[in-house]
């Protein structure tokens, strides 16, 4: 009886006094946190992606509190988180339009000539070795450092093609700088028709080595009438983003390479290497 | 030369493989490593044979098959390729069967071989990963688990007892040199017969599989520190010829401190690494309340392999300051 | 340079096969229709073309003035008209811009140099702009302008010029070759080098396994007091940092040049080319190669114009005998691979090599077991298994800790490799990595 006294005594008196030590050196040591960073940070998507410039979604939230940034920098964030952070800080949200990684090649195994790769399976490696031995070279590698670098799980390597689900893609543009063929570009979310493909050799040469390629006929070009919809760039034709040519186009168009392609028909592994 | 243009066999340029350099190799591959360091250990099974009889070799085939399976059954379970022929597993199971009496229970060499190769191996990653030797993870969670069983030696042939004691367990000056020499002594079925383990370890330096440094640094340090302890007091310590020849030093000098996986790679770091074998395992013998201290020394410096590694990274080609004004 | 030469720490002893081509002498390929002359064929700045379509050339005339002061200029491998600027697939894969011309059959010199026949008594800065106007760069693999070599900056000292003969590919043959019959052009090139230099002597590097090329110059060299050094057998003899140290004992430091240990190393083909370029007048259009390989069916050593497809190459060997399993710009140690035969011979082509399918070495994802051999063999004496790993997990601060760019690339790691790693790859992408990141933060 004595001894369990003794003992209860002993830390019991311990714990007090290590308690008020504790409580003492909270009060004096404090750091004044602002609670808004906490407030913040609960709103937003708490991925880490990194896609805002900032080293994670904490110091994120402290930027935004300082002022030295504002909630649409968040790639992640959806308008209604965007609003509901302005909304907390009492500050003006303001629109962003949603953006998501569009892979500019649709040369799959099938439809491009590629030479033997033996080495590293990772396309920064690859480059250094004959280029990449794509056929093409300026054609997705396939090894997919895009794939490794998306913290969403966006980007899918099918059949040694990129390709991006514009669902889960939150546009953080970690694929982007992955990229050594700089294939990878950012595109309003709400467009659809996109051109898969990136390089500026000529039609001819692009043929021999790859039957999705763009060979710039202008078919689409014609096809948009009096709209500048598609924007020719040497041999190469691009989406014009500026103004977004409606999903329909690519049916008017009949791209002989179908290398315009609707991106959702895309990532949904609708095309079967060319129509012709 | 149009005609002769027809004739001429060219190269099929899609069928070039392009890589990066080097383009020839050595025929060095890591499971003509693992089968010649099998081989390296032969004559000590041999030995464990011919002493211990038919019952080591259940013990060794036990072992080995039963690391094989458990090993493709793990790959087959997470949906691996199939590891088996780079002969990793058949030399972990010879090692543990080395490292086991030979009068063990068939499911103590089964247990061993889930110790080994899944504790030991698989559960950091598989071969290359494993910080410890898997055979010795096997030998010391047997050892600890299931000490009447690991303790209990098999008389060779000819002795008279059922069971007999290690020779480190015994009184000073009972075993003769001969005997131990050639392995007619109790002990692990694979540690007893030195001639055969120094066989087996010229065979690996022979080949270059294992850097001299570590068995050298290794027994060269037992035989110092016990022969300093002899010198003491001869009455109450073994002689060091006794210490290097008995027990599982030879064996672990060769072949378990010298694993490649769990050893430093440099060189300078393997001298370390067997300087620190030598020390705990005379330390242990010595002092320590198990007669026998390898496998923990060797399990001990396993786990500082890493930082023997990082410390011991030599200084590069050209790494010293340029050599200014004229030549010497 | 009589006292032994000294033995670099690690290096590999890989089957020097040479013996397939050794005895072949060098024979000239015969005029071709058409050339593809490749525009950059120089490590640093790429030419600036001063023809256009259609124009008619000479051989020798000028095609493309250096573009700057690392560069060099082009000139026609023979007579004839420019056909095309266009494309041609490159040595690294990807298509380059190159200059077709389609050849006269006339094979008429231009407006050549002046021949320099009194070179002893020459200003050196006139010899210099020649090897510059003579378009010469590294012909043993790297593609250096050989003018820059020779000029190094305010402050830094001369004292010894070295011709790199080692030769330590396996395979290759053309510098043995050269050294055999052009023993009198590589001694009088080493001359007029150490004259640009201001030097008196000069010392040529030759692996031992070429007994016949070492008293072959041996014979000849003290004529302009230039001496022979025998070398120990030991890839890579032959790199510029091992090559250095095996003569002078110096270390070149990490990141440094030969001139920082106060020496200068050139090709003994350069040598040969600048002898030329100097006394002849002629400019850098053509150089030897070996074609070789167990497939060839007549390896050999010839001298091929620039431009001249590794196609037609091939036929004058009389093609392969078996598919090979790669095709090989250089050595089977550092040298490029190929998918096309389209590719042409360029300035720093020593060599054309078909590896056969049962001696190709091909890369697999076996674990590192830590065997520690290629720590061993690393001629520069680093951890080629840990950095690898770095790169692997994309730790590039960690990989430079640990030097990786002190690594030469000389591939001796992978060639011991028992899991069959891909080390040198890793090393390269590390490399580039971590200058991507130097170049950033400037």
């Amino acid at each position: 009886m004595n001894i369990a006294l003794i003992a209860i005594i002993a830390v019991g008196g311990l714990g007090a006094i290590l308690g008020v030590i504790i409580g003492i050196i909270a009060k004096a040591f404090a750091v004044e946190v602002d609670e808004r960073i906490e407030g913040v940070e609960d709103r937003l998507p708490g991925a880490n992606c990194g896609g805002c410039g900032y080293a994670g979604c904490s110091d994120f939230a402290k930027g935004v509190v300082a002022e030295k940034a504002v909630p649409g920098e968040c790639p992640v964030c959806s308008a209604d988180d965007v609003r509901s952070i302005a909304e907390y800080l009492g500050i003006v949200a303001e629109e962003k339009e949603k953006m998501v990684a569009v892979v500019r090649c649709s040369g799959d195994c099938a439809n491009t000539v590629r030479s033997l790769y033996n080495g590293v399976r990772d396309c920064r490696s690859a480059v250094l070795v004959a280029g990449g031995a794509k056929g093409c070279d300026y054609g997705c590698l396939g090894f997919g450092s895009c794939a490794d670098a998306c913290p969403f799980g966006a980007i899918e390597i099918r059949d040694g093609l990129a390709v991006v689900h514009a669902d889960l893609c939150v546009g953080c543009e970690n694929c982007v700088a992955a990229c050594p063929k700089d294939l990878i570009i950012m595109t309003p979310a709400a467009v659809d028709v996109h051109v898969y493909c990136n390089s500026p050799e000529k039609g001819a040469a692009k043929r021999q080595v790859c039957k999705t390629a763009c060979i710039a006929c202008r078919k689409c070009v014609k096809a948009s009438g009096e709209e500048d919809y598609m924007l020719v760039d040497g041999f190469l034709i691009r989406t014009n983003y500026e103004n977004p040519p409606p999903p329909d186009l690519v049916e008017a168009s009949a791209c002989p390479t179908s290398a315009l392609r609707l991106g959702t028909k895309h990532a949904a592994g609708a095309y079967e290497g060319a129509s012709k | 030369m149009s005609e002769t243009q027809s004739t001429i066999q060219m190269p099929d340029p899609t069928r070039l493989v392009v890589s990066n350099s080097p383009h020839i190799r050595d025929n060095q591959s890591i499971n003509k490593i693992m089968f010649t360091v099998v081989l390296a250990m032969l004559p000590a099974c041999l030995a464990g044979i011919w002493f211990f009889g038919f019952a080591a070799l259940k013990v060794l085939l036990l072992c080995t098959v039963s690391c094989v399976v458990i090993e493709e059954g793990w790959n087959k379970l997470m949906k691996r390729a199939s590891t088996w022929k780079d002969g990793s597993a058949i030399l972990t199971g010879i090692l543990l069967g080395m490292n086991l009496n030979a009068g063990v229970p068939w499911w103590v060499c089964v247990l061993g071989g889930v110790l080994a190769i899944i504790l030991g191996k698989q559960l950091f990653g598989g071969l290359g990963y494993n910080p410890f030797n898997p055979a010795l993870v096997a030998r010391v969670g047997l050892l600890i688990g299931l000490p009447e069983i690991m303790t209990t030696w098999n008389a060779t042939r000819g002795a008279d007892v059922v069971t007999s004691a290690t020779p480190l367990g015994m009184a000073v000056g009972d075993t003769s040199l001969g005997n131990l020499l050639s392995g007619n002594v109790g002990g692990c079925l694979g540690e007893t017969s030195a001639i055969a383990l120094l066989i087996g370890g010229a065979i690996l330096l022979f080949f270059k599989l294992i850097k001299w440094q570590v068995p050298v640094a290794f027994i060269g340090s037992v035989f110092v520190i016990t022969g300093i302890a002899y010198w003491i007091n001869p009455a109450e310590y073994h002689s060091p010829v006794f210490h290097v020849l008995s027990g599982g030093l030879l064996l672990g000098a060769f072949f378990m401190a010298t694993d490649m996986v769990t050893s430093p790679m440099t060189k300078k770091g393997s001298l370390i690494f067997g300087l620190g074998c030598g020390i705990m395992t005379s330390a242990i013998r010595l002092w320590g309340s198990y007669p026998e201290g390898v496998s923990f020394s060797i399990l001990f410096m396993n786990a500082l392999t890493p930082l023997i590694d990082r410390s011991t990274i030599s200084k590069p080609f050209g790494y010293t300051a340029p050599i200014k004004g004229e030549s010497k | 340079m009589s006292e032994k030469p000294r033995k670099f720490k690690g290096g590999v002893h890989p089957n020097d096969s040479k013996a397939l081509s050794k005895s072949s002498p060098i024979q000239d390929a015969p005029l071709l229709e058409t050339y593809k002359v490749i525009m950059h064929q120089n490590i640093g700045a790429p030419p600036e073309l001063v023809v256009k379509k259609g124009d008619a050339v000479k051989k020798g005339d000028l095609l493309a003035k250096a573009g700057g002061f690392v560069s060099v200029p082009l000139h026609a491998p023979t007579s004839g008209t420019v056909k095309a600027i266009d494309k041609c697939p490159g040595p690294t894969g990807m298509a380059v811009p190159s200059i077709e011309i389609t050849a006269d059959g006339e094979d008429e010199w231009g407006a050549t140099f002046e021949p320099i026949t009194d070179w002893k008594n020459c200003d050196p800065a006139v010899l210099k702009q020649r090897v510059w106007d003579a378009g010469i760069v590294g012909m043993g693999g790297a593609g250096f302008p050989a003018h820059v070599k020779l000029s190094p900056p305010e402050g830094k000292v001369i004292d010894t010029l070295i011709l790199n003969g080692a030769e330590c590919e396996p395979y290759l043959t053309a510098d043995h070759r050269i050294m055999l019959e052009q023993a009198e052009d590589v001694v009088l090139g080493a001359a007029i080098i150490a004259r640009i230099l201001g030097l008196e002597t000069a010392v040529i590097g030759v692996e031992e396994n070429k007994p016949d090329a070492i008293s072959q110059l041996t014979e000849i060299a003290g004529k302009y007091n230039v001496t022979v050094q025998a070398l120990p057998v030991n890839y890579p003899q032959g790199a510029e940092k091992q090559l250095i140290y095996a003569i002078t004992g110096r270390e070149v430091p990490i990141g440094k040049l030969p001139m920082d240990v106060n020496c200068v190393v050139q090709n003994v083909a350069s040598a040969v080319a600048i002898a030329e370029a100097v006394v002849k007048g002629r400019p850098s259009i053509d150089r030897i190669t070996t074609v070789t390989g167990k497939p060839v069916v007549n390896p050999g050593n010839w001298r091929f114009r620039l431009g001249t497809p590794i196609e037609k190459a091939l036929e004058l060997v009389g093609g392969v005998n078996t598919q090979p399993a790669k095709l090989l710009l250089g050595g089977p140690m550092m040298g490029i691979a190929q998918s096309s035969l389209g590719v042409t011979i360029m300035k720093n082509t020593s060599g054309i090599l078909l590896v056969a399918a049962d001696e190709v070495s091909l890369y697999t994802s076996e674990p590192c077991i830590r065997c520690g051999r290629c720590v061993e063999v690393c001629p520069m004496s680093i951890l080629p298994a840990t950095i690898s790993q770095a790169v692997e997990n994309k730790r590039f601060d960690w990989a430079e800790e640990l030097n990786v760019m002190a690594c030469i690339e000389c591939g001796s790691c992978s060639y011991v490799c028992p899991s069959h790693r891909p080390l040198n790859q890793h090393f390269k992408r590390g490399k580039i990595e971590i200058q991507a990141q130097l170049r950033k933060k400037k």
